[in-house]
């Protein structure tokens, strides 16, 4: 039987079930239950710092962008990292610091450097406060693996981009397959329960997690 | 139950030709039985304004699956739609019906409860019995660590499966003797015995009652 | 039709510390779900409930809809999307794919799916090595085990078997710290990563309008599988489906909550295709296998089509007071616990599976803590009488009909009825009533297997009826 063949007799089985004819309009589906509350955003800060530290995690707070430098200075300090092409960053400084690697455009490579840096900096496009998450849309300027392979990783986030939490983003971003072919959203450092229920950090993905709200 | 009920001036009547609801057969897979005894139930307590029921299970097989039995059957539907706003389980009859939080009993004995499974998810019976309890002289309510998990009866599930009703049961009956109580209270007789069973076999000194039991006692 | 396996459960209960185990690792679970559903969210926990309900019905009932969507809109992103009728099928395609591209290695992350349909071992078959990297499906691997609980695969292992297991099989020293232990794992499993020609994964959401899938974990290998091998395919039942990005919302609130209490578990990934241009890395190549293997029969049953509704969040395992008691090996399927317990006959039929639906003592647990409101008590009700309908056809039900039959005449006719409870009178002990001593005539099938564990109460010293009697008479005189 042919890949289309097979297609065929799966939608005709489907159809059979539901009891559908073929022509039809497009069903509406239900409303989405999306609820923004309105936080202002020193408590979104609280918020989010709270969810994060819960999670093991470490939020700092840059009033500037070279605050934001000198804190990643001092977090990398003798170790090496590899930053993302983030405009962001490099408007900071951060790309300039020294053992500080970037500009990386081939996967090849990229995957090479992050297999052995000891840090992964990157932006972050939003924040979620109820959760202290970190959300991540792979883009030219932000690969995907620089949050995911080094053992720690260090997200800069401009303040403003610090929203509620999942229902506002997906207020923002209807349809984040518009704008990426991966968004991530981050929530605190790898884990896992499985030997024992008993936890241990940084199992696959990093064990620590610096999020700097600038 | 008849004694509380006729305590707090309430006309008590037995039906003599009653049997049962037909949970057994129904949730066993034998559906027409089932539905011959509901039939049956029907018929004997047509026009009465009140069912009163000493069981959480036999309450929520009139009031939840009555009417899937009976589907198609547009007469009987309508019986059991009309029966099924009177009838009503003991506790939930005392507090929501006669208004009633303090019966005029005393049982002096450290007691504990157990939520039965029917009354506890289908009629959503949790705090009714403890207000009731706690309106009683002298009886000192402790609570258990499983309190809602199942006893494991289940009915001929503790026939079928009654290496797996037994550990349950088992487990029930550490959790009560943990709480040091006199005895355990239930709304539904299934459940005492099931508890009741396992704790003769233990030879724990263990009592059960029915919460009717301790609120008729004076 | 099969005999319940009564040994193999009987088994388990008799294995004290593997009971134990499971009881108190399902305690946790329970506590942590309760913990993350305050007092404060619990009206609106139910109302995702109700939404979630609400969008799997509606995407279920417009399935074929949304499955054409998804495939344009995947096709948009640079994606395919294949069919396969039975796990063998995605089996051959994913291997076929990996023979093709000339791939040694796979990768692979947690995905009940891919374990229905024994992926592994089709590959084994080809000489391609097919790794598990999440952390308990990969001890469970090594272990050449079948895991023993939807989120929790490794649960009745104990670290020192885990110690065992990796020094025999990895040739490493022996760590009974499961800190060490995973530290060992992450090492071993990272050159697996980072040399794969292909990861495959499975998919929590399929979203049709946005062409995408949605992968939650909390270790990170599916983030790994996914964006490391120039490959990935995803596979996933066509159940999984739901209608927009907006929609995923409302489940990623009630999954990890109903799961393991984590308001969002540590990564969730919204894929749609292969690297999009401009990206850095990424898969180049991107296929969903959307599988069927007896969803469609399910979907047929209006009454029952529920049981796909279900996100896999374990909740129904962790509340159930049999699962709690007999572990996960005890089901004949990859799916244990409520779920289980209504999705395998459905989709195997009755002839091997009829007595799960009896494996239950209805207390309704389940269905309380559905995140997605699958009345679970009620679908199994609903095949029992279907069970016994088969057995009744097939005569095997001819004594327990028998009985049933016989207690409807009798409940049906009062008489026969108060006869019965005065023979009940007769066999009274004269002492303490307790029935240990039941004559021994009676002790045989059913109540043989009920003493047990239990004395039968007394029977009382007169019936109801004739205290009621009594009363109305006293009552007569009085006035």
């Amino acid at each position: 039987m042919s890949a289309d063949d097979v297609r065929g007799e799966i939608l005709a089985k489907v159809r059979a079930a539901i009891g559908r004819e073929r022509e039809r309009a497009a069903p509406e589906p239900p409303e989405p239950l999306l609820k923004v509350p309105d936080v202002p955003l020193d408590e979104r800060i609280e918020q989010f710092s709270a969810a994060l530290e819960r999670l093991s995690g470490k939020v700092h707070l840059a009033a500037t962008g070279e605050a934001a430098r000198a804190l990643v200075e001092e977090l990398t300090s003798q170790h090496s990292a590899i930053a993302s092409n983030s405009p962001l960053l490099r408007e900071y400084g951060i790309t300039s610091l020294p053992g500080v690697f970037t500009g990386y455009t081939d996967a090849a490579e990229l995957k090479q450097a992050c297999a052995s840096a000891d840090v992964g900096i990157t932006g972050a496009d939003y924040a979620l406060a109820d959760t202290g998450s970190l959300v991540t849309l792979s883009a030219p300027g932000e690969a995907r693996i620089i949050s995911l392979l080094p053992p720690v990783h260090i997200a800069i986030v401009p303040k403003e981009r610090l929203l509620t939490g999942l229902d506002e983003l997906f207020t923002l971003l209807p349809d984040p397959a518009e704008q990426t072919s991966s968004m991530v959203i981050i929530t605190g450092p790898s884990r896992t329960a499985d030997i024992e229920q008993i936890l241990v950090k940084g199992v696959h993905g990093p064990r620590m997690v610096h999020a700097i709200l600038v | 139950m008849a004694d509380v009920l006729e305590r707090i001036g309430w006309e008590v009547e037995f039906r003599r030709d009653q049997t049962c609801c037909g949970q057994p057969a129904f949730n066993s897979g034998y559906r027409d039985e089932a539905r011959q005894v509901a039939r049956h139930f029907l018929r004997v307590f047509a026009g009465a304004e009140y069912v009163v029921v000493p069981s959480g299970s036999c309450t929520s097989m009139i009031t939840h699956h009555f009417e899937e039995l009976f589907a198609g059957d547009e007469a009987a539907l309508a019986e059991v739609r009309s029966l099924r706003s009177r009838v009503w389980e003991f506790s939930q009859f005392l507090l929501e019906v006669a208004g009633v939080e303090d019966v005029g009993a005393r049982f002096e004995k450290v007691v504990t409860y157990h939520d039965s499974c029917h009354a506890l998810r289908e009629l959503k019976i949790k705090d009714g019995p403890r207000r009731l309890l706690r309106g009683v002289r002298g009886l000192e309510l402790r609570e258990m660590d499983t309190a809602e998990e199942c006893c494991g009866f289940g009915g001929t599930f503790s026939v079928k499966f009654a290496d797996v009703s037994g550990a349950m049961a088992e487990t029930k009956i550490e959790s009560i003797l943990r709480t040091g109580a006199d005895g355990v209270v239930s709304i539904d007789s299934s459940c005492l015995m099931q508890i009741r069973g396992a704790l003769e076999r233990r030879g724990a000194g263990i009592q059960t009652w029915h919460l009717a039991e301790v609120l008729a006692n004076q | 039709m099969k005999p319940i396996p009564v040994e193999s459960l009987r088994a388990t209960l008799s294995n004290k510390p593997l009971e134990e185990a499971i009881y108190a690792s399902t305690r946790r679970l329970m506590e942590k779900r309760a913990a993350a559903i305050p007092e404060h969210l619990r009206e609106d926990f139910e109302s995702w409930r109700e939404q979630a309900n609400r969008i799997k019905r509606h995407t279920l009932e417009n399935l074929d809809y949304y499955l054409e969507l998804l495939e344009e809109r995947l096709r948009a992103r640079g994606g395919k999307l294949v069919y396969a009728r039975d796990g063998a099928e995605v089996a051959r395609f994913i291997t076929q794919v990996a023979k093709e591209k000339g791939v040694r290695l796979v990768v692979k992350s947690k995905s009940m799916t891919t374990e229905e349909i024994h992926l592994n071992e089709w590959l084994g078959k080809e000489g391609i090595e097919a790794v598990e990297t999440d952390l308990g499906e990969y001890i469970i691997q090594l272990a050449g085990e079948r895991p023993s609980h939807i989120v929790a695969p490794a649960l009745h292992k104990t670290r020192y078997e885990i110690a065992d297991l990796f020094r025999e099989k990895l040739a490493v020293k022996r760590e009974e710290e499961p800190e060490k232990q995973t530290l060992i794992a992450r090492r071993v499993l990272r050159e697996k990563f980072l040399s794969a020609g292909l990861g495959v994964t499975g998919a929590n959401f399929v979203v049709a309008e946005s062409g995408a899938i949605v992968i939650v974990e909390n270790e990170g290998n599916a983030r790994l599988c996914s964006s490391l091998p120039p490959i990935h395919i995803a596979v996933a039942g066509i159940e999984k489906l739901v209608p927009r990005a907006q929609d995923v919302a409302v489940f990623l609130k009630l999954l990890g909550r109903s799961a393991t209490g984590q308001p969002l578990t540590v990564y969730t990934s919204f894929l749609s295709g292969p690297r999009r241009e401009g990206e850095i890395d990424g898969p180049e190549e991107f296929y969903l296998v959307l599988l069927d293997s007896g969803r469609t029969k399910v979907l047929a049953e209006p009454r029952r089509r529920q049981s796909l509704y279900c996100i896999r969040c374990g909740a129904c395992l962790n509340h159930c007071p049999v699962y709690r008691k007999i572990g996960g090996h005890n089901y004949p399927w990859v799916y244990s616990g409520p779920i289980g317990a209504i999705i395998t006959p459905q989709f195997h039929g009755m002839e091997k599976d009829w007595w799960l639906p009896f494996a239950s003592s209805l207390c309704g647990a389940c269905g309380e803590v559905c995140p997605v409101k699958i009345d679970i008590p009620r679908i199994l009700l609903d095949l029992r009488a279907e069970a016994v309908r088969e057995k009744v056809r097939s005569g095997e039900a001819r004594l327990e009909r028998l009985a049933f039959r016989l207690w409807a005449w009798v409940m049906t006719h009062p008489k026969a009825y108060e006869a019965a409870g005065l023979f009940n009178l007769a066999l009274r002990d004269d002492e303490s009533g307790w029935k240990d001593g039941v004559p021994g005539a009676f002790r045989i099938g059913p109540l043989k297997e009920w003493l047990r564990f239990r004395k039968l109460p007394p029977a009382p010293a007169k019936t109801f009826r004739d205290l009621w009697a009594a009363r109305r008479q006293k009552e007569a005189l009085k006035e």
